[in-house]
Parts: structure tokens; C-alpha cells; sequence
């Protein structure tokens, strides 16, 4: 039997609402799985286990990321699960839902089930797999999603390959009821984005670059939402990046219906002005938005409309940002980062610290239906430490991810992941590095 | 005090303006001699590294650069550098292998002369990044104006066209401004990019109050292949609607001068009559650019190189 304590830091468990100052609880994980939490003195007897301490550090559920882009099969130069499993844990992620657009695409049992043994073997983090919702990501056919639920996938999506089709839309989202898993969308009408780069406002209009207007990812939500409300799915639209989204999905959410949302840490933090100077790591799908819309999103994100923060990691190696701000693909790095960055919004007050826990943990478990997120006897070992006031400085050429497309490169952060365990095994500490492969 | 590279009007100040103008007006009288040559750039090497084909501006700086007897290296990649698998980094770095002492960049994305600005050891030089800015472009219009009206602040300029797809009215916008003059802008509304106003000009979609007492009338390029049926109807509505006549440009002040950064769609932004003779300015824009590059290579290589 093997047995891991955690102590000595203020515990954070969102799925009781608990928030136990510093000391004052411990964590008992035996083979893997949380068994007791201890609070007020109770001792647990420390024969035979490894103690973590967690003096000075938030000791929270594994983080979930619901959204990342991890590269294998087919693009292994960007990222593989390897790399992409140890920024993962690097960055406090326990469990990380890796996207359809591999090469192949991953619209088959075959290839679902490759990324599952591949990553059980290479990945320090728990791999959950999103399958494309049409084959090919063509928006045309939809996939043999019961088949592809046998092997393990736990959502849908043709994410940046937006299913434009309404009508394949509806069937898709009514489809999924039956394989019991959510649709994720990337809401973006293409024809009305056409080549637009960045968002479309003053800023495009003083760079020259064409504009990516709001209303093309609204228009896009105002119709998944009616096809939810038609078919009764449950709808989770990706990376919400502007203002009448969220109010369109506060709506939908009153209304009663099955919609949850997720919002990125660089659509919370940084607007379309982080484009000045060209830099192509600030190239994201959807494009940085305006101060007013990030207004909105924090506003969301603190009641609840929406449910999660998901990195939307997508690394690219160098020489292919190394173009016209046009010709970059979108995408930058975030698992390594999207603690420290978004610890920014306990500092402003709008979130606390166990409802900051909740979207990074709690709510994206149960958006996928993972175990998870939780220190409920029973649930899986999985811990993250984070150290809210640790000052560090990120270099991506440090991290453990494959590509450095990351616009805080030689950002000086207040807050960071010191440890994270899975599975009631120590995989990452900050002084000892990636501990397990 | 004018910085290593010439990227934008926006950067500049109006002092670094007046400079460069004063130092084009200079540099006018080079061009009338019988020998069109002085030695100010010998030993230099300038490359004009054109990712897009453009044949009046390429020329007109390499004319700039062999009349202060720089050696002048024509650059042109046709494809993108995606199509070839090249970095435009790779690029960069390539060309400064060679000892540039000057690069004058155009491409037709917005933001590359900055990004190889960040790499290449030479100054560099704008030569129009896609719809941002063209800085010599509208430094030539300005001395146009200046010599034409003897001063720029209190005009009122009016650029008519397609102004989001127009780095030329960008630069202008910037330039005009900062020198004093209030800027209007006109076209159809599919023509004017999300709050233009914040760039402190008026937009109108009516070309007789646009033009209402402007000193210039500045008309714009229109890509008919690109854009006719998407940005505009047809040519012909275009035409009817923003082409400059002389019945149009009654409005304007009676002494108003018309510019065109060229080439002209004869019958398009400007009836024929108007193209070829005055109010039309046409010809002396293309005169003063020769003049005025021959001011922006001087400024940023002749003053002692980068140490300058």
C-alpha cells in the first residue's frame, strides 16, 4: 500500500466549498486515492507515507484543462503528449482534454484509442480526449460517436474547424445526447470573419490588419444556442471572447438550458493592443478583444456564467510564427502559464481564491463528466499546490513544452504551481523537477 | 531626433517631419543639375527588398539612392515566404549577412518592416506594409502640399477612396495632422474601417460635403479586381459616386489642388480632365518623391551610419 500526506497549506476543495487556513487540515491519498481529510488537529499517523509539505501554498483538486491542443499524432514537432503531459503537470493540470485536430484527425476509435495508449505510457498527466464531431473536421458527415465514446472519448468538437452546416449542426448536438457527451464549440461564422487577424476596432484600423469583428463568434452562439434549445444537448462553447456572448449565454442559462462556457487566461487579460509591434504570438482564434469585453468576461467568469478557465493551448514552433502577422497559424502556450496569469483575477478581487480553484478544477471535471476536482474520500489523488506569492520570471525556452509561442515570454509573475501529484504520485516539484515519466 | 528606421508617420514627431522636408527641399536642386549625382552615400549599400511588385516606388528609390551614389541591390520575392518554407526572419537574417547599410521593405502585410526592423543591423525603411502605412508616400505628399500652399497647418485635406484597405491614407491621416491641417475622409461605408474617428479625422459617405472647402482633395487607388461586387457594385456606381470631376470638385476651395498616390484608374477616382492637368499636382507628387527618399536614405545612412 502506498500513502501520501499533504499538509501544512490552506486546503481548497470548491466541490464542498471548503477553505481550511493554512495548517489546519491534511491530506491522506492511499493507493492513488483521496481517503481522509483531516482538519483540527486530527493525526494521521505518518509511518510508511510520503509527506508533502505545502507550507505557504494553496493545496487544491488537480487542475482540469478542458481545452488543449497536444499535436500527436501527425504535428510531434509542436508538441507530443510527452511534452505536452509535462507542461501539463508543470503547470499544476492533473487532467488535460486534447483536441480532434491531429494529423490524422482524430475522428476514429483508432485513432482515439492511440492517443490513449500513447499517453498512458508517456504523459505524467491524465490525457482525456475530445473526438471531432464530423469526419475530417469538414463539418459535413458526423463522426461514429458511440464507437469513439467505447474508446474513450468524453466530448465532440471541430473546434477552429467550425461546423458551419446548421442543419449538421442540429444532428450533431442530437446525436451526442445519445453517446451522453457535450459538443464544444469554437463559435465563429467564417464567411463574416473572412481574413480578419485581429479584432476589428481602432486598433485594427491602426495596424492595417484586417478586423475580426464580435458579431461573427455572436452570431455563431446565438445559433448554437437555438440548436441547444432545439435539441436539449449539452452545448459548451469554447473560448468565450466577447462581450454579447456572455450575455447571450447568461440568457441561455436562465432559460434552464444545457449551455456551460469557458474563457481563456489571454482573452481575461490581455486586449487587442498587445498586437502593437506585430508580434505573432499575440494571434489567437478568437482574436484579444477590447478592455469592455474583458470587462464582461470577468464579470461571467465571477458569477458563473462561465463555468471554466481552459487554456486553449496550442503550440507552434518558432519558424512558423516567424512570418506575416497574417500567415501565423493562431494559437499560443498556456498550460505552463494559465495559473500565474490568471491568479491576476484573485488579486482584483474577482474571484477568491476557492471559486479562482472551482474554474480551474471543480467546474471543468464536471463539465466532462471526469472524475476529479474534488477531495472527496474516494476521488483520485490528484493535488496542486500553488504558491500564490512566489515571484518568477517565465522563459518558454525553460518549459517543458515543445514551442515558445507565448506572448509572456520574460513575464515577471507574482504566483505559481510548486507541486502537483496524480494519482497520489508526486509528478512535478518545483525545486526536483518532472518527477515521473 | 529621428530614429534608426523610417516605419510610420505615427512614430514620427512634427519636428522629425519638418526635418525630413526641409532636408528634401534640399535635395530638390540635386535632381535639376546635369549631373544628377553627388557622392553623399558612396561605399553604401541600399537594398530595396520588395515582397510585393511595385514598380513606381522601387524606382523612385532606387533613382533616390544612385543620386547620392549609393549601390543600389533590387530585391524582389515574388512568393510569400510561407510558399518557399522561408521565415521571413530567414530572409532577414540572410540580407543582413550581406552588410546592408540601408533596407527599404515593402510587403503586403501590415507589420513587416517592424519585424525585420527587430533583426536586421541596417536601418530600415518602409516602402508600404499593407494597409498600415506608406511614411514616404505621404512625407512626398506633404512637401507637394507645402510647396503648393507655401504651409500645411490650418488646410483642411480631404482623402477620398477606399480608406481601410489604404496604408497611403493612414500615413496622411498621421501626417497631415500632426502638421496642423484638419483631415476628412470619404467613400462608402464598406470602405471606411471600424472607428476611424479615433485617428481625430470626420468620415463622410457624401463626397459633396467631404470636399466642402477643402484646400486638397487627395483621391485613392481603388482595387476594382479585389473589391468590385464586394467592397462596391460596380465600377460604374463607384465612379459615379466618389470620381472626381470638375463638377465635383467645385465645392472644394477654388484654388484646391488634386492628388493621387498613382497609378490613376482613368475614369475611376479621377475623370480624365482631372488626371493630367492642374488642379492635378499628379506629376509633381512623383517629382518630390525622388527627392524626398533621397532625404529618408540621408537621414538614416548618410549621417555617419548607425552610430549616428
Amino acid at each position: 500500500m502506498s500513502r501520501m500526506i499533504v499538509r501544512n497549506g490552506r486546503l481548497l476543495d470548491p466541490s464542498r466549498d471548503l477553505d481550511l487556513g493554512a495548517g489546519s487540515a491534511s491530506l491522506l491519498i492511499e493507493d492513488g486515492r483521496i481517503v481522509a481529510l483531516a482538519t483540527d488537529g486530527e493525526a494521521i499517523p505518518e509511518e510508511g507515507a510520503e509527506v508533502v509539505d505545502a507550507e505557504g501554498a494553496w493545496i487544491v483538486p488537480g487542475l482540469v484543462d478542458v481545452h488543449a491542443h497536444l499535436r500527436e499524432p501527425g504535428q510531434e514537432y509542436k508538441e507530443d503528449l510527452a511534452s505536452g503531459g509535462t507542461a501539463a503537470v508543470a503547470g499544476g493540470f492533473t487532467q488535460v482534454a486534447c483536441m480532434a485536430n491531429t494529423d490524422p484527425v482524430n475522428d476514429d476509435p483508432s485513432v482515439t484509442k492511440y492517443i490513449l495508449d500513447r499517453a498512458e505510457k508517456e504523459s505524467p498527466a491524465k490525457i482525456r480526449v475530445i473526438a471531432a464531431a464530423t469526419r475530417g473536421l469538414r463539418g459535413e458527415v458526423m463522426t461514429e460517436m458511440m464507437a469513439l465514446r467505447e474508446a474513450g472519448a468524453i466530448a465532440f468538437s471541430d473546434d477552429g474547424a467550425t461546423i458551419m452546416d446548421a442543419g449538421v449542426m442540429r444532428r450533431v448536438l442530437e446525436y451526442s445526447k445519445m453517446a451522453n457527451a457535450p459538443v464544444v464549440v469554437h463559435a465563429e461564422d467564417c464567411a463574416l470573419r473572412a481574413g480578419g487577424v485581429v479584432n476589428e476596432g481602432s486598433v485594427a484600423t491602426r495596424l492595417g490588419l484586417p478586423g475580426n469583428p464580435a458579431a461573427a463568434e455572436e452570431i455563431m452562439v446565438a445559433r448554437d444556442i437555438r440548436l441547444a434549445s432545439l435539441t436539449g444537448a449539452h452545448l459548451h462553447v469554447a473560448h468565450v471572447s466577447t462581450a454579447g456572448a456572455v450575455h447571450m449565454i447568461r440568457k441561455a442559462r436562465d432559460a434552464g438550458l444545457r449551455v456551460t462556457a469557458e474563457v481563456t487566461p489571454h482573452h481575461l487579460t490581455l486586449t487587442d493592443e498587445a498586437t502593437e509591434g506585430f508580434d505573432t504570438s499575440t494571434r489567437v482564434a478568437p482574436p484579444l478583444r477590447s478592455a469592455a469585453d474583458i470587462e464582461s468576461l470577468r464579470a461571467g467568469l465571477a458569477e458563473g456564467v462561465i463555468d471554466v478557465i481552459a487554456t486553449d493551448h496550442a503550440p507552434h514552433a518558432t519558424y512558423e510564427k516567424e512570418v506575416e502577422f497574417t500567415e501565423a497559424p493562431p494559437g499560443m502556450l498556456g498550460l505552463e502559464t494559465a495559473v500565474s496569469v490568471s491568479l491576476a483575477l484573485v488579486r482584483d478581487n474577482t474571484l477568491s481564491p476557492l471559486e479562482f480553484v472551482r474554474r480551474m478544477s471543480t467546474n471543468g471535471a464536471k463539465v466532462l463528466g471526469l472524475e476529479g476536482g474534488t477531495f472527496r474520500e474516494g476521488a483520485p489523488g490528484d493535488v496542486a499546490l500553488i504558491d500564490p506569492e512566489r515571484e518568477w520570471t517565465y522563459d518558454p525556452a525553460q518549459g517543458f513544452s515543445k514551442s515558445r509561442n507565448s506572448p509572456w515570454a520574460g513575464e515577471r509573475f507574482t504566483g505559481r504551481v510548486t507541486a502537483t501529484i496524480v494519482d497520489g504520485r508526486l509528478v512535478y516539484h518545483i525545486d526536483r523537477g518532472v518527477l515521473i515519466r | 531626433m529621428i530614429g534608426r528606421d523610417i516605419l510610420g508617420i505615427e512614430d514620427l514627431s512634427r519636428e522629425d517631419i519638418e526635418t525630413i522636408l526641409e532636408t528634401a527641399e534640399r535635395m530638390q536642386e540635386i535632381g535639376a543639375r546635369e549631373v544628377k549625382k553627388v557622392p553623399t552615400l558612396r561605399g553604401r549599400t541600399q537594398i530595396n527588398l520588395f515582397f510585393e511588385p511595385s514598380t513606381r516606388t522601387q524606382t523612385s528609390f532606387e533613382i533616390a539612392g544612385k543620386r547620392l551614389a549609393a549601390d543600389v541591390v533590387n530585391f524582389s520575392v515574388s512568393s510569400s515566404s510561407v510558399t518557399k518554407r522561408e521565415t521571413l526572419l530567414d530572409t532577414a537574417k540572410t540580407l543582413d549577412a550581406m552588410d546592408p547599410d540601408v533596407v527599404v521593405v515593402r510587403h503586403k502585410v501590415a507589420g513587416v518592416p517592424h519585424r525585420l526592423a527587430e533583426v536586421l543591423q541596417a536601418p530600415v525603411i518602409n516602402a508600404g506594409d499593407g494597409a498600415h502605412e506608406h511614411p514616404s508616400q505621404a512625407l512626398l505628399d506633404m512637401l507637394t502640399v507645402r510647396e503648393e500652399k507655401g504651409h500645411i497647418e490650418g488646410l483642411t485635406v480631404t482623402i477620398v477612396g477606399d480608406i481601410a484597405h489604404s496604408r497611403v491614407a493612414r500615413s496622411n491621416i498621421y501626417g497631415f495632422r500632426k502638421l496642423g491641417a484638419e483631415v476628412r475622409v470619404a467613400g462608402p461605408p464598406t470602405m471606411l474601417p471600424a472607428e476611424i474617428e479615433q485617428l481625430g479625422v470626420k468620415a463622410y459617405t457624401n463626397l459633396r460635403e467631404a470636399i466642402e472647402g477643402a484646400d486638397v482633395v487627395m483621391a485613392l487607388r481603388i482595387q476594382m479586381e479585389r473589391l468590385e461586387g464586394a467592397c462596391f457594385p460596380s465600377v460604374r456606381e463607384y465612379a459615379a459616386t466618389f470620381g472626381l470631376d470638375r463638377a465635383k470638385l467645385r465645392f472644394a476651395k477654388e484654388d484646391a489642388i488634386v492628388m493621387h498616390p498613382g497609378p490613376v484608374n482613368r475614369g475611376v477616382e479621377l475623370a480624365h480632365e482631372l488626371a493630367d492637368h492642374r488642379p492635378s499636382v499628379i506629376l509633381d507628387q512623383v517629382r518630390n518623391g525622388v527627392a524626398l527618399r533621397m532625404a529618408l536614405l540621408y537621414l538614416v545612412s548618410g549621417r555617419g551610419g548607425a552610430s549616428a
